[in-house]
């Protein structure tokens, strides 16, 4: 058994029954479950000091902003950053609509096919889009980069582990082979499903911008973040425009507030920050090793239980994340997550927002099964009875 | 909940009027890209009379089983009473409850079938 000393009794969604039974929670790429350690830390927010920060001489609006801040410093030691770069976002789709703002139509940007939507939209729609597609076997062949990325490509965005193949790309050696036809192309890192399952470190990395997402790693919704290079970050254009972005504001002009600031304009998500927080507090606990060592377990276990069951197409590499899309032969996606959902086996069906990627692959849908800490070897048994009766109905 | 009965899975498994007329008047499709449902419905019609019809197409089964049904049910019908079919009458003809997320994959074949008697309708008045 790996070494993730866990408690199931922190999620208190775990302790619900519908209609008397558990909850078998199988979506943790679409969203994780929240620690009670969370909800009460953003609790207390509301409860304790709920001034707005950075502008009261007063107690609470300074206990606000300084628990705020702290979580700047979580974060950036969480991804091995200087504090200055984390600027907090809505979530990773606008961390990335936040860099897309300083693209050009005439800009090459190259995207991998297996990019979520939140990769691949801003991108084809702000800029001339080449893609860059896959191997058999799900992962990519980097040898490609050497045709893709040329010496005007402006960008390469890149996943670092897919939502649905659970393909983990080599990003450090892709950025490196990138740099070394380009030194000026930028490389943008999803790490929405990667920083909240393994350990990363943005500077190994040697990424310039990366981008994730609070609610898939315990946190609350409507927080996430966009890490940059701070020569960067100050010559990206402002975001938005308001208050808290700006040093000082004149009638005929303003100067700006240095990041990262600068992209935190008007009154941020406070509560969701400050739980945040607490989020990251729960998995430098847990230890980033050990997450990922019980997902490898959970994963292997439930890939092999999977391939028993017969009729099922399993895409994607052996060697993954914890994400398992599949597809069970005469049976539609959603047809299978309706007749486990009789069991509260909550799983995912269509085409997780990678609709390129399906195409690629000629399919339409395809079912998807994810894991997180509190996945147990009893939730895949549980999964594995629900499918051999989704086979049973069907045949 | 019932809502894979029986019925229902027989009509997957063994699709009634599944496949193509010899020259149809109207041929209709529609998808559910969000699905990847996709429902093909060729109708032949006469003095605004639907007198043969057949579907082709992917999908879950609640989708699958309603076009099936559906061709069953309009067999015969005119194309205004086609028109006047509803969510309700979809759900009575499945026999089954929905959750709200399956509503869209059992109304797909009527809204193609509908699409597909508007021109259908107007054609018949003159030559046929």
């Amino acid at each position: 058994m790996s070494s993730l000393k866990f408690n199931d009794l922190d999620f208190p969604l775990l302790k619900r029954n519908i209609n008397g039974k558990r909850i078998v929670y199988l979506d943790s790429t679409a969203t994780s479950l929240k620690p009670q350690a969370v909800i009460d830390k953003e609790n207390e927010y509301y409860t304790r000091y709920s001034a707005n920060i950075f502008r009261g001489i007063y107690t609470i609006s300074e206990e606000a902003t300084a628990e705020y801040e702290d979580v700047r410093d979580n974060v950036a030691r969480f991804i091995h950053a200087f504090r200055e770069e984390i600027i907090f976002t809505r979530n990773t789709t606008e961390s990335i609509n936040l860099v897309a703002r300083a693209i050009k139509k005439s800009d090459e940007v190259v995207a991998s096919i297996m990019e979520h939507h939140s990769n691949f939209v801003p991108w084809q729609q702000l800029a001339a889009l080449r893609v860059w597609e896959l191997k058999k076997d799900g992962t990519l062949n980097l040898n490609e980069l050497e045709k893709l990325i040329t010496r005007k490509t402006k960008l390469l965005a890149i996943t670092a582990l897919s939502n649905v193949l659970g393909t983990i790309n080599p990003i450090e050696d892709i950025i490196r082979r990138v740099k070394r036809i380009n030194p000026n192309c930028l490389v943008l890192v999803d790490a929405a499903q990667a920083a909240p399952h393994m350990p990363i470190d943005v500077r190994s990395w040697g990424a310039d911008f990366v981008a994730f997402s609070s609610h898939k790693m315990l946190g609350p919704t409507g927080v996430g973040v966009l890490w940059g290079k701070m020569e960067l970050l100050e010559t990206l254009p402002p975001y938005q425009y308001g208050g808290e972005m700006i040093k000082e504001v004149h009638v005929d002009k303003t100067v700006f507030a240095k990041p990262p600031h600068k992209f935190e304009a008007g009154t941020p998500h406070i509560a969701g920050v400050i739980g945040f927080g607490a989020a990251i507090d729960y998995l430098e606990k847990l230890g980033m090793d050990n997450v990922r060592a019980h997902e490898v377990e959970i994963t292997a276990y439930a890939l092999k239980q999977l391939k028993q069951i017969g009729d099922i197409t399993i895409y994607g590499p052996q060697e993954r994340g914890g994400v398992i899309a599949f597809t069970m032969k005469g049976v539609h996606a959603h047809d299978i997550a309706q007749i486990l959902d009789e069991d509260n086996i909550c799983i995912r069906a269509g085409h997780h927002c990678a609709m390129p990627l399906h195409e690629y692959l000629k399919i339409s849908a395809t079912a998807r099964a994810s894991f997180y800490v509190y996945t147990t070897k009893e939730d895949i048994d549980m999964l594995i009875s629900g499918l051999e009766k989704v086979k049973r109905l069907f045949s | 909940m019932d809502i894979y009965r029986e019925a229902i899975l027989d009509h997957y498994k063994h699709p009634r009027n599944f496949g193509h007329l010899d020259n149809p008047d109207v041929t209709q499709e529609e998808g559910n890209v969000t699905c990847g449902d996709k429902i093909s419905m060729e109708i032949k019609v006469k003095n605004n009379i639907i007198e043969d019809i057949a579907f082709s197409g992917e999908g879950c089964a609640i989708s699958q089983a309603s076009a099936s049904m559906l061709t069953e049910k309009v067999k015969g019908m005119r194309c205004e009473a086609v028109m006047k079919l509803t969510l309700e009458d979809i759900i009575e003809m499945l026999g089954t409850t929905l959750t709200p997320s399956r509503v869209k994959c059992a109304t797909l074949p009527l809204e193609v079938l509908q699409k597909a008697c508007l021109p259908a309708g107007r054609a018949t008045y003159g030559s046929k």
